[in-house]
């Protein structure tokens, strides 16, 4: 079994062909979805975890670029920088799932990586550039 | 100070002179104790008996303060020149000075690099003792003849070097929502639409100007811890607004007192000033402000007591495009830090901009120069405007035919 976590971007035009759907029934793979922005008629994105055999994986990506989705490799990793981060805690505020916390007395920044669905947007919040993402 | 006179008037309030504690300071006999565990102490044993038994509260802050910058001056080359258009590490510094001053403003972006790398930048990577590349140009007179200059500067290479920043210390700020429904980039950092988050940027009970409200001890001349160096208070900040609406505390709720400070850059340190880049805004820097507040009297100390739960800031909605923004109603720093607050009758996640655990940092670090005799306190040589004074005002558009 292998896991990749794909970005995808979807075509303002896009036909709104159910792809979570094809990707369980027709190559048996588990998509799990960290962060979806879809809209009829506009361009959408979304984070998708995919775990399931290697080549089904390949195969369930060349369905979807037949599909006119563009298909990018989501970051691996995302690392914050404690010599940059001076602790404002700026980033607590756009974290949905609340992988990035000020602890309640030291009121230190906490970052449970097991929490983060990798929606980046503690990255373009950073006003000290501390949190980066890996390829 | 004729302490007989206070307690004529004020039968009840212990009080005590600058000249006291500055005795017990010198003697080393100075109970010094940061706002936070003054209010424990005020909590534990009642005002009273904590005005009398400590003599100095320090306060820290550490947030993006826009408003600062740098005075340098660069020494003449040889044959000199008259500095009119200037880059530092590609970042213009002002050139109407005389030769060779600049003042290099924290918020200026790089001309190739925009708001990634500004002003705030260039100090922050001085203060890391790193050379930075020096660009200008002059316009060539009899006295400057050369007409332009490519070299390299550190921090120790420069005759003065001094952050001088018109608005520091800002005395309570505004707690940001964005009610529209589109992300705003701010100075308050990125709103998410239809209330998704809420950003709030003071040190609350920490905070230098939330300590003395009223202006009674902080003043031009007061000492100031200004990032990591021993400063002053020059002036009333810019924006200073001393009538803001205020508590039965007399505490501002929304943002009101500004300081004007002054410190020499070299003995500053990167720990206490960070350069900042709010994407879709542009650069700041994080400044590391603190005050020794004197305790007084009482009055001075019930305030000195107060904690996150006593301070309130109001939530205004950044998501309508005007000057005057509507208030969404006043929220406690305790709520703000407890990371979530109602607004509009919908929980929302907070996150602060300024650290508190710098600025508690920066509390310790001031009450370790004063218990140490390093600083005596000085009283300020003129007040701040207080309520009733000048007001923050608009600019107004007009035409040459209308005024």
């Amino acid at each position: 079994m292998a896991l990749r976590r794909l970005d995808l971007t979807f075509p303002p035009l896009q036909a709104t062909k159910p792809i979570t759907y094809h990707l369980v029934k027709d190559f048996g793979l588990t998509p799990n979805i960290l962060r979806a922005q879809i809209q009829p008629g506009q361009q959408g994105r979304m984070l998708v975890e995919v775990t399931g055999a290697k080549a089904a994986i390949d195969k369930g990506i060349r369905f979807l670029e037949h599909e006119g989705v563009l298909v990018g490799a989501a970051a691996s990793d995302i690392v914050l920088d404690e010599e940059q981060c001076v602790t404002c805690g700026l980033c607590t505020s756009v974290c949905r799932p609340e992988a990035l916390t000020l602890t309640d007395d030291t009121r230190e920044l906490r970052f449970d990586k097991d929490q983060c669905v990798y929606c980046e947007a503690c990255v373009i919040a950073c006003p000290r550039r501390a949190i980066t993402l890996e390829f | 100070m004729g302490e007989g006179l206070f307690c004529c008037l004020e039968v009840r309030n212990m009080s005590k002179s600058w000249d006291e504690i500055n005795e017990r300071i010198a003697a080393g006999e100075a109970v010094v104790v940061t706002a936070e565990e003054f209010a424990v102490i005020a909590q534990e044993d009642g005002v009273s008996s904590a005005a009398a038994k400590v003599d100095v509260v320090t306060t820290g802050t550490f947030g993006p303060m826009c408003s600062s910058g740098a005075f340098l001056n660069f020494g003449h080359a040889d044959p000199p020149l008259r500095m009119s258009e200037i880059l530092l590490n590609d970042v213009p510094a002002s050139g109407g000075w005389a030769a060779v001053d600049t003042y290099l403003g924290g918020t200026e972006w790089s001309r190739g690099r925009g708001m990634e790398y500004g002003g705030a930048h260039v100090i922050e990577d001085l203060l890391a003792g790193k050379a930075i590349r020096l660009q200008a140009r002059s316009p060539g007179t009899d006295c400057y003849p050369r007409l332009e200059i490519d070299t390299w500067v550190t921090l120790e290479d420069l005759n003065q070097a001094y952050l001088f920043n018109p608005r520091n210390a800002y005395q309570n700020y505004a707690v940001a929502v964005n009610s529209s429904d589109r992300t705003l980039y701010t100075y308050m950092g990125s709103l998410l639409p239809h209330l998704g988050n809420a950003t709030f940027c003071s040190a609350g009970a920490l905070s230098p100007l939330l300590n003395d409200p009223e202006y009674r001890t902080i003043g031009v001349g007061t000492r100031c811890f200004v990032a990591g160096a021993p400063g002053y208070v020059a002036w009333q900040g810019t924006q200073h607004n001393p009538n803001q609406e205020r508590d039965g505390n007399g505490v501002p709720v929304a943002p009101a007192g500004t300081l004007a400070v002054i410190a020499d850059l070299k003995q500053a340190s990167p720990e206490y000033f960070s350069a900042a880049t709010f994407a879709g805004y542009g650069v700041s820097s994080f400044v590391g402000i603190g005050i020794p507040i004197p305790v007084l009297d009482e009055d001075l100390a019930a305030q000195l007591a107060l904690t996150d739960a006593d301070i309130t800031a109001t939530i205004f909605d950044y998501g309508v495009g005007h000057r005057s923004r509507p208030s969404l109603g006043r929220v406690s720093y305790a709520e703000l830090y407890s990371g979530e607050i109602e607004v509009e009758g919908e929980r929302v996640r907070t996150g602060p901009i300024s650290s508190t655990e710098t600025a508690r940092r920066i509390a310790d670090e001031v009450k370790r120069w004063v218990s140490e005799g390093r600083w005596t306190l000085v009283e300020p040589l003129e007040p701040l405007p207080g309520a009733g004074g000048p007001s923050f005002k608009p600019l107004e558009i007009k035409t040459e035919e209308a005024i």
